[in-house]
Parts: structure tokens; sequence; C-alpha cells
């Protein structure tokens, strides 16, 4: 029998999904739409479902010394309007979507769903996100670049559900998120761009930069961001043209019913390009 | 199966139905309520908003799972009110509906952007219908409208 369960605690939940069969779903605004069989059908979810939306346990948004820690099953449009939560990914949320998926969309519900597209991951891969996953047999926590394997696929186990995501508290002077997309609600990236920096006396301490839709995951160059802390902002904005070449062999993307990859691949550098620019 | 009950414009309802059916189709299925349309079918046109404990979501990627314990408000429940007349008044003055569709997702969009925020400037009612569409007004009508049904409205929300 194909069970269906709606548990009313996370202790509920993890017994529910033990056996390793079923699945989990958040708010719903992705897998609902992929599981749909059209008007008057069940979506389909045949090996059974287990819903996590309406645990009241997971919504929250807490702020420590160093880090903001959000429930999973937190709405995006409670972030939004949250005094606590960066104003980045307040910039990066009022993109998402729409007013009424934002009500039950999530930031798990990102994650699980592990598209290349997905607007919340490019944030959480330049802040260096941790997430945490609960089975009924313990607890590990990851970071997000280790959780997303690939496109649409993630490193979670059947038994596990993501309980929550940890936002380490970085000092940026500069930010910028630009998403490319054909219209202001419900278009999925074309291409995004997120980056961030920090620079002091007009030295460079913190370079991060994101691209999201142009390859297997978001991209993000660490090994490049290392080479340029230390810089005079002068020095970075005369090297720019070589600071993109490096990047650019990182930028992959492909064609599809979307976008295709000369102009994914000519945006995404050219927004690096203008980040510089305006440091 | 389990029942599931929740509050269905204004009443108490109890249905017994799959968790994962759609609350689009719990609607206009067993409660015979058609204003909520399906237009895509994909949480992308609003054809098929819904207010939830007063705020707008997707009926269409909505299971019929979290629907306990809510307050569902569709079109029909909503009609008759003070603040449906205002919205509707200044909906047909301006031009607002034309084959009427979407009709229904708009006014569940304005009311849910008015009761958070009832002065809106145009920008924040452009942001309040973005996830509507409509392909006969080209929006500004319908823009217009809910300005004129916040201002004439005044005191309602």
């Amino acid at each position: 029998m194909v069970e269906h369960i709606v548990p009313a605690t996370l202790a509920e939940a993890l017994e529910a999904i033990a056996d390793g069969k079923k699945e989990v779903i958040a708010g719903g605004t992705d897998l609902m739409v992929q599981r749909r069989k059209g008007a008057g059908r069940l979506p389909d979810f045949p090996d059974g479902l287990v819903y996590l939306f309406d645990l009241d346990e997971l919504k929250y948004v807490r702020k420590t010394a160093d880090a903001l820690h959000i429930g999973a099953m937190t709405p995006l449009e409670e972030l939004l309007k949250h005094p606590h939560v960066p104003n980045l990914l307040k910039t990066i949320i009022a993109e998402m979507a729409s007013p009424a998926l934002r009500r039950v969309a999530t930031i798990a519900g990102n994650i699980a769903n592990a598209s290349p597209a997905g607007d919340s991951l490019i944030y959480l891969y330049l802040i260096d996100a941790n997430v945490k996953l609960i089975s009924a047999s313990g607890e590990r926590s990851l970071p997000i670049h280790e959780i997303i394997t690939g496109p649409k696929t993630t490193c979670l186990t059947k038994q596990e559900i993501i309980v929550e995501i940890t936002i380490p508290i970085h000092r940026f002077t500069h930010e910028r998120f630009k998403k490319i997309g054909p219209r202001r609600s419900d278009a999925i990236s074309k291409a995004s761009f997120a980056a961030a920096a920090f620079i002091e006396e007009d030295i460079i301490r913190d370079f991060r930069v994101a691209f999201g839709a142009v390859s297997a995951t978001v991209v993000r160059c660490k090994d490049i961001e290392e080479t340029l802390k230390g810089t005079r902002v002068d020095a970075l904005k005369e090297a720019s043209r070589s600071i993109i070449e490096r990047y650019a062999s990182h930028i992959r993307p492909i064609d599809d019913q979307r976008s295709n990859k000369v102009y994914r691949k000519t945006v995404s550098t050219n927004l690096l390009a203008d980040f510089i620019a305006t440091l | 199966m389990e029942s599931i009950e929740f509050v269905l414009n204004g009443k108490p309802v109890s249905i017994r139905r799959h968790p994962s059916a759609r609350l689009l189709d719990v609607l206009r299925e067993d409660f015979g309520l058609k204003g909520t349309k399906e237009g895509c079918g994909e949480g992308e046109c609003g054809a098929c908003a819904v207010l939830i404990d007063h705020r707008i979501v997707n009926s269409c990627c909505y299971p019929l799972a979290y629907a306990r314990g809510k307050r569902i408000t569709t079109i029909e429940g909503f009609a008759g009110t003070p603040r449906y007349e205002a919205i509707a008044r200044a909906m047909g003055e301006e031009g607002g509906v034309q084959c009427g569709i979407c009709t229904p997702g708009m006014i569940i969009a304005a009311e849910s952007l008015l009761d958070e925020n009832p002065k809106p400037s145009e920008e924040e009612i452009r942001v309040g219908l973005s996830g509507n569409l409509c392909r006969c007004t080209g929006y500004n009508m319908i823009v217009k409208a809910i300005r004129r049904a916040a201002k004439e409205g005044e005191g309602l929300w």
C-alpha cells in the first residue's frame, strides 16, 4: 500500500521515512508541478509521500553571534519580511517566483530540487551556507556544495530531511545580484549572478562571485578568489580582463528552451566585468 | 482515508479526499466552487489563486494535506463583502475585466495586497500582481483599478 503521511512532529516524520522508500515534500511548488497528471487527477507519488510543510518546529529564524539559522520550512515570504535576514538574500527572494508561490516555497525545497537555476542556491554558495540533515539515526551538517552533487541531484538519503540552513554572517561593503529572466515573476533564470566584496582602505579583503544556470551546479571559484584578496582596488580593475578569462573556462552553459550558451556566457562575464568596474 | 477539516468561505468543512489532491480540484469538483480557475496548472498564471489564512496562494500546486486547520477563502466567499465590492466596482469602471478568466485570481491578489498594504504605490501594486497573468488588458487598467479601489475604499483595509 502506498502510504501518504501528514506528520504532526519532526519525530513522526523521521519515523515515517525510516523505511527509506517514501519521498518527502515541502511547500510543493516544484514537486506538485513536476508530478502533475492533469485536472482532476492525483499527482504521481508512487512510493508514498510525507508532508513536511506544516511542521511548525521547522519554521524559525534565529540569530546567533556569527550565523543566522533558518528552519527548513520557513516560507520565503517570511524571510523577505524578517529583520535578521541579510539584504542580499532579501533582494534575491524578491525576484524568486511570485508573492503567491513565496507563501509556501522554501529554501529547503530549492536545495532538494537542486536545479542549476535555483535562485536561492547562488546565495548559499556565495556565503558558504551549511545545511543540516536529520534522520532517525542521527544528524550531519554539510556545506551547500557538498549537498548538491549535480543537476537535480543531492547527497540526501531517503531517510534524511533538511532541517536547517545556516548562513554565516559576513561583512561586505559591496553586494550584487542580477537575475536574467523574461518576466518579473515566475521566471526561471536564463542566468544569474551574485557577488560580494569587502574593501578596506582600498584593499580587497574579501571577494566572492557565484554564477547560476551556467553549469551543472552553481559556479564559484575559491581558488581565483583567494588570489585576488589583498590586491588594491585599482589593480583589480586593471586586471579585470584576465580575471574574466580565468572565470570563463568555468562558465559552461548549455542551450535549452530558455536561452542559449552564447548568450548565457556573454551576459555572465559582462556582469562580472560590471561588478569589478563598480567596486 | 482520514478526513481533512478546514474553514472554507467562513464555514467549517470536512472532506475525505487523498492528501495529495490539488486544492484546486477539491474546490472545483468536491465543493463546486468554479470561480477558482485552472490556467497553466504550474503556478505561473495565478488564475487558481485563493486566500489561505488571508494570503494569496496558488491552489494548483497546493496539496490538500496542507489545508487542515486553515481558513480558505475563494472568490465566492470573498464576493459580497464591502472590500470585494470596492475592488469589483473599480475593475468595472477602469476596464480591468475583458475575457474574465484571470479576474477571480486578480481580485484575490488585490485583496491579499491591500490587506497587507492598504495604500500601495503603483510599483507595489505591480509587484502584488506579478504572479497573475492577463492576456487581454495589458495590465494598466487592472493596476489603475486597484489604485482606485484603494482610494475609494479607503478605511476598508
